[in-house]
């Protein structure tokens, strides 16, 4: 019946208590919002994730008076509301900054650069995988394909795309957005914190003075099919195929040495761009 | 080949066919204003003056087939759903895409989202239901923002809610956004998930049209199926049977990225090649050249430079040993090790299947484990053996097509690439340099050049 023991070790003593209830501000006030959410489903239960991202809205993360609060307005136990808050990743289960930044290590993100860019903010961050900077403000986590392979590598914050990254991009947005500065997504709108994204994945709408118009109609890889169609050429038209198939004569590739069970969720290191030179590309960029 | 032939015969203005794309590149493209200047909800208007059976029947003989991955008949898979049997029905879209290199609904979403808007109401008026769902992915917040307000701007017109155009039709439309789960992308997780609970695929039969959300009669189709039926009302099915070919027929978003020049999304016709997709866009980045590539996603058994003639429809690419899948071509050149490349999908899939079947739950496991080994130059031979012995034990032994997705990269990476394997085990590690796989591994010779 526990609801964090991964937090607390396996405790074999007495089973844990309930959980303690909102204030009764709080709890009236969501209650509210849970009334317009199960108005949307003609089955109570359907309301489930929608109101599990609307009490992560509230305190950040899904907490045990969360999950008693969707059981309670759900009529359903703790049991089966925490089977549901574990099976999915976007429920948090432990506090975390407030912006979550997902660097995609999915296949075609690692090897356009995703690796680097995830061992650069590693490094750059001083946090490992689902750890949270001292200073409360980002949560920085590698996440699977988000749909957005033609602007590899991708890199997600609070879920708004941040497209063609590099390590150096990322570096220089992650400063950002510790310093309070503001961080505007390539696609998509100016961020708001987890929170307030969490209220919107609960369906309520945006309500931000242009949020809805940020970042245009597409993004520029939405269009190349359209623009070529409608004869725009691209600039240079490349003689393809040339080289060799595989390179020889190159060192092998150290693996990381994390490969054991417990990392079984981590994408193995690699070599960075280049280590000597760490800003790499964005050296051009930044001129 | 020769490229200057080619052109001439093949320019992109032919071999492309911008339909759901066409208005991508105006301003606020997603609005209702914009959608309506482009014959928006005109399909709409024609689908209402049919009877919903002449409907079902007409978009059956358009021939439109599943955009999701199984290419379905669309109008089919609607026929199915038993009529006067007292019931509510419904209709649930898929707008769950994460399969790794997947990136078609949600730009569509994004810029033009009353496509999708008005193939639900023509979807619900042929199958009688009167509430629709869209179950779209929490992880893209930018795309649920438009859909938020593309809703309310259609029920504000008068397309969504009671007596839809005077037509007596009543439909409400409900936007729920996922947790991040890739197995709810499969129909019936997706279905368990959408009612509440944890998302595991059921066993079928039933089938979703008789027994699926909250029992009753329920259409799952995908985002791309629905938006392309409004343009199949309005401009004809004859118009859409001219694009593709005979079991085929239509247009569809190709996405392309990888190691290419021009990454992106490419509408045309079913049946056109990579090779000729490739040939518009400016080919591999600039002194490369493919080495292998998806056809629909990471699930789908890879290819390699001599399939870059395969057509890509249903048919055609089935015939050459995999799926069309969701048109999702990955490509990747030289400078990519394959035993990476399906390392990291195979991590996918063991972290993302749900645990219902042993087979899928435990074989994805031991996969990553002697991918692993492999991967840092500590496999053995018979290890190759042992990781086809595994997909096989995965492959048609559970209740989804998730496991069948693990095992194809494993199947056939191992008979394209088994050399490469091979190499990694007797070299004791991997022969390539990651950095070089890169987007920025030759921005500077580039730059200097």
């Amino acid at each position: 019946m526990t609801t964090s023991s991964s937090q607390r070790g396996v405790g074999l003593g007495m089973p844990e208590l309930p959980a303690p209830d909102y204030p009764d501000d709080v709890r009236a006030r969501l209650e509210a919002d849970a009334r317009e959410v199960v108005a949307r489903y003609p089955d109570s239960r359907s309301a489930l994730l929608p109101l599990l991202h609307l009490v992560q809205s509230e305190e950040g993360h899904v907490t045990r008076t969360g999950m008693r609060f969707c059981a309670e307005v759900l009529g359903l136990t703790t049991a089966e509301v925490t089977a549901v808050a574990t099976f999915y990743t976007m429920y948090r289960r432990r506090p975390s900054g407030d912006y979550q930044v997902g660097v995609c290590t999915n296949t075609l993100c690692a090897v356009m650069g995703g690796d680097a860019i995830f061992e650069e903010l590693q490094e750059h961050l001083g946090v490992g995988n689902g750890e949270t900077t001292d200073d409360g403000r980002i949560t920085l986590e590698h996440i699977e394909c988000n749909a957005a392979c033609d602007y590899a590598p991708v890199v997600m914050v609070n879920w708004e795309f941040f497209d063609n990254q590099t390590p150096a991009s990322a570096r220089r947005m992650v400063d950002d957005l510790r310093a309070g500065r503001p961080v505007t997504p390539t696609r998509g709108a100016p961020l708001c914190t987890f929170k307030e994204t969490a209220r919107i994945l609960a369906g309520f709408p945006d309500e931000r003075e242009g949020a809805v118009e940020a970042g245009g109609s597409a993004g520029p890889a939405s269009l190349v099919g359209l623009k070529l169609a409608k004869g725009e050429h691209p600039a240079a038209r490349v003689v393809h195929p040339r080289g060799a198939a595989a390179p020889h004569g190159e060192p092998p590739h150290e693996p990381s040495p994390t490969e054991h069970l417990s990392s079984h969720d981590a994408p193995q290191d690699t070599s960075a761009s280049d280590p000597a030179n760490p800003a790499g590309p964005t050296a051009e960029e930044g001129e | 080949m020769t490229l200057a032939a080619e052109i001439k015969d093949h320019s992109p203005e032919k071999l492309l066919a911008p339909v759901l794309s066409a208005f991508w590149d105006e301003d606020r493209s997603w609005t209702l204003d914009v959608y309506r200047r482009h014959d928006g909800y005109e399909g709409l208007r024609k689908a209402l003056a049919m009877t919903p059976d002449d409907l079902i029947a007409y978009v059956k003989e358009a021939g439109l087939r599943g955009r999701g991955g199984a290419g379905f008949p669309t109008g089919m898979k609607w026929q199915f759903i038993p009529q006067g049997d007292g019931k509510p029905h419904y209709l649930v879209v898929n707008a769950d895409e994460s399969e790794p290199g997947t990136c078609k609904d949600i730009p569509l979403l994004f810029a033009n989202p009353h496509s999708l808007i008005e193939g639900i109401v023509i979807a619900c008026y042929a199958i009688r239901s009167s509430h629709a769902f869209v179950y779209l992915r929490g992880e893209v917040v930018p795309v649920l923002r438009r859909l938020h307000a593309a809703v309310a701007e259609a029920y504000a017109a008068g397309f969504l809610g009671e007596d839809i155009l005077g037509s007596g039709l009543d439909l409400d439309l409900t936007v729920h956004a996922g947790a991040g789960a890739y197995i709810c992308g499969e129909e019936t997780a997706l279905l368990d998930s959408l009612e509440g609970r944890r998302g595991q695929p059921r066993l079928r039969p039933p089938f979703p049209a008789v027994a699926g959300l909250y029992a009753c009669p329920t259409v799952v189709n995908n985002v791309e199926s629905i938006a392309s039926v409004p343009a199949i009302l309005h401009k004809g099915k004859d118009w859409f049977r001219s694009m593709g070919s005979e079991k085929s027929p239509g247009f569809t978003l190709y996405s392309l990225s990888g190691h290419v020049a021009s990454p992106g999304q490419y509408e045309a016709p079913l049946g056109i090649t990579l090779r000729q997709l490739l040939d518009m866009s400016g080919g591999m980045r600039p002194g490369h050249r493919l080495k292998f590539w998806t056809p629909g996603g990471s699930s789908t058994p890879m290819f390699t430079e001599e399939h870059l003639d395969v057509p890509l429809d249903y048919e055609g690419v089935g015939a050459a040993g995999s799926m069309l899948g969701t048109k999702a071509l990955q490509c990747f050149d030289e400078t990519t090790c394959v035993v990476r490349a399906v390392t990291r999908w195979t991590e996918f899939y063991a972290h993302e299947s749900c645990g219902k079947c042993t087979p899928c739950r435990e074989g994805t496991y031991w996969l990553v484990q002697l991918l692993r080994d492999i991967e840092a130059g500590k496999g053995r031979m018979e290890d190759l053996d042992k990781l086809n012995d595994i997909a096989d034990n995965i492959n048609g032994k559970s209740f989804c097509a998730l496991g069948d997705g693990a095992a194809s990269p494993i199947f056939s990476s191992l008979k394209y690439f088994r050399e490469e394997y091979e190499q990694h085990i007797t070299g004791r590690g991997c022969p390539f340099d990651p950095a070089k796989s890169t987007a920025w591994a030759d921005h500077r010779t580039e730059v200097n050049a």
